[in-house]
């Protein structure tokens, strides 16, 4: 098989589990929500979830009936050499996948509403490309639900305002999301950059694992804080009152024009999925997440 | 809080029972609709064109299932509600128009909607969002589809339904609205959260 068709199925594949198993980061972090809520209301919801996302794994079903429209990250190894047929593969992984997993058919003309049937259409799948060591190209899979996604927000702040405005805004856009993004979320924030770069960064936060920290303590003591507060609202797990708002706050940054702040926000809903495998030039494939 | 089981039809009396927070489940008839559909059966009604379905006494549920179709005959793979917000526009003329009694959903309604709920006897449930697999084990056959032309999320699905929940009834006939109590509650929180946060 050639390597076009190896990174064809294998992108296939990717998308089935992402739809499929959610990540072990999320399980647990659900699991130990519902040990720890104290509202009924919130445990009978978590209790529907855990329930789901085991009747999902051993029917091999997708969790939820919202596949969403298929992002994909590609990092691109250094030695792996030409790539220029990837996007012509993911295009065909995703027409296969909506028949084979399945997935429904979700993108449509934005204007005329008219459904591709494929998932596929002008710019999707959208693929955001990254540079990388090694001789292979790594995919991540990020079927992205519209519940959540419709939750997003941009902002540009008042940079002499800081920290203040921006955990401001991030605490007005959970209360007024309330139940809309399926809580309880994972809330991705990007800071700086430009308007398009902070919530390219908003997005890309959400590919970090539940409760891997910043590097930086400065950010990871903010998510902290910010997490901390989300879960003050009591909004709780499907909007209907308890702890568990929020099961983690990502941060990621880029430097920014002295004149200005802008914030993005990206949230995930508890069905946070995604999947990443490997393909290397000699055709090996593995699954690494 | 109590527990309610209903069947299709439902009638204005069995309705106006449950409260907000109680537990509902319901056997028969279940009709997906999201806003699409909520349009374009508002547009029938007023140009007097034919609707496929009777809503009346209905369980209208704000889905967009994956189906397969299976030598014929279709069968829903996945079937977790939609976020209810993007009907808020159509649905308290479509309470009145089509006289459904239950509507599922996620994340609750708005005021207009509450109140053509308290107006002609209907409720609102939330079904667990996301949880699809759950809610498709519950569907015991797809009676029908109409209005596939909208896509395979928007059309209308016609489901035999055995026990659909447990749901919790978000707004009732009575004019409460629990996600609007819970997100109230939030807002008061707010000053106080954003003390703690440090922010001025």
């Amino acid at each position: 098989m050639g390597i076009e068709k190896t990174v064809e199925k294998t992108a296939v594949e990717i998308l089935r589990r992402a739809v499929i198993y959610l990540p072990r980061d999320v399980k647990e972090a659900l699991n130990s929500a519902y040990k720890d809520e104290t509202s009924q209301a919130g445990r009978t919801q978590l209790k529907a979830i855990l329930d789901n996302i085991k009747l999902g794994e051993s029917g091999k079903t997708p969790i939820c009936q919202d596949t969403g429209i298929i992002l994909f990250f590609v990092t691109v190894g250094r030695d792996f050499g030409d790539f220029s047929f990837v996007p012509e593969a993911l295009r065909a992984a995703v027409r296969t996948a909506t028949v084979d997993v399945p997935l429904r058919p979700n993108a449509v003309h934005p204007l005329t509403r008219k459904n591709s049937g494929d998932n596929t259409g002008m710019n999707m799948p959208y693929i955001n490309w990254d540079i990388g060591e090694g001789d292979y190209i790594e995919v991540t899979a990020m079927p992205k639900g519209a519940g959540s996604e419709n939750m997003s927000s941009f902002a540009m702040l008042t940079p002499a305002e800081g920290e203040s405005a921006l955990k401001r805004f991030v605490i007005d856009q959970v209360i007024k999301a309330g139940a809309q993004p399926c809580p309880p979320t994972i809330i991705g924030v990007g800071v700086g950059g430009s308007a398009d770069i902070a919530l390219k960064l908003a997005k890309k936060a959400l590919l970090r694992s539940i409760g891997m920290r910043h590097p930086e303590p400065q950010t990871a003591n903010l998510e902290k804080a910010i997490l901390d507060a989300i879960n003050m609202t009591g909004i709780g797990p499907m909007g209907l009152g308890g702890r568990f708002t929020s099961l983690g706050v990502n941060i990621e940054y880029a430097h920014c024009h002295t004149a200005s702040l802008p914030v993005g926000l990206n949230m995930q809903c508890w069905a946070a999925r995604r999947a990443t495998g490997r393909i290397h030039r000699d055709g090996t494939v593995e699954m690494v997440g | 809080m109590a527990t309610f089981k209903f069947r299709t039809p439902v009638s204005e009396t069995d309705v106006r029972k449950p409260s907000i927070g109680d537990t509902v489940y319901v056997s028969g008839t279940m009709i997906t609709a999201r806003d699409q559909a909520h349009r374009r059966a508002l547009e029938h009604a007023k140009t007097g064109k034919p609707i496929p379905v009777d809503f009346e006494g209905g369980v209208i549920f704000h889905c967009g299932p994956i189906a397969v179709k299976e030598k014929e005959q279709w069968r829903i793979v996945a079937a977790g509600p939609t976020t209810s917000t993007r009907m808020e526009a159509y649905e308290a003329e479509f309470i009145e128009k089509m006289k459904p009694r239950i509507i599922v959903g996620k994340a609750g309604m708005g005021a207009r909607t509450a109140e053509a709920a308290r107006k002609f006897g209907a409720m609102y449930c939330d079904f667990t969002g996301g949880a699809a697999v759950l809610a498709s084990q519950k569907i015991r056959a797809v009676k029908g589809v109409e209005w596939y032309d909208l896509g395979m999320p928007e059309a209308l699905w016609i489901l035999e339904v055995e026990e659909f929940g447990p749901m919790t009834v978000t707004i009732d006939s009575h004019g409460k609205n629990l996600h609007d109590i819970v997100q109230g509650s939030a807002q008061e929180k707010r000053a106080e959260i954003l003390k703690v946060l440090g922010v001025a």
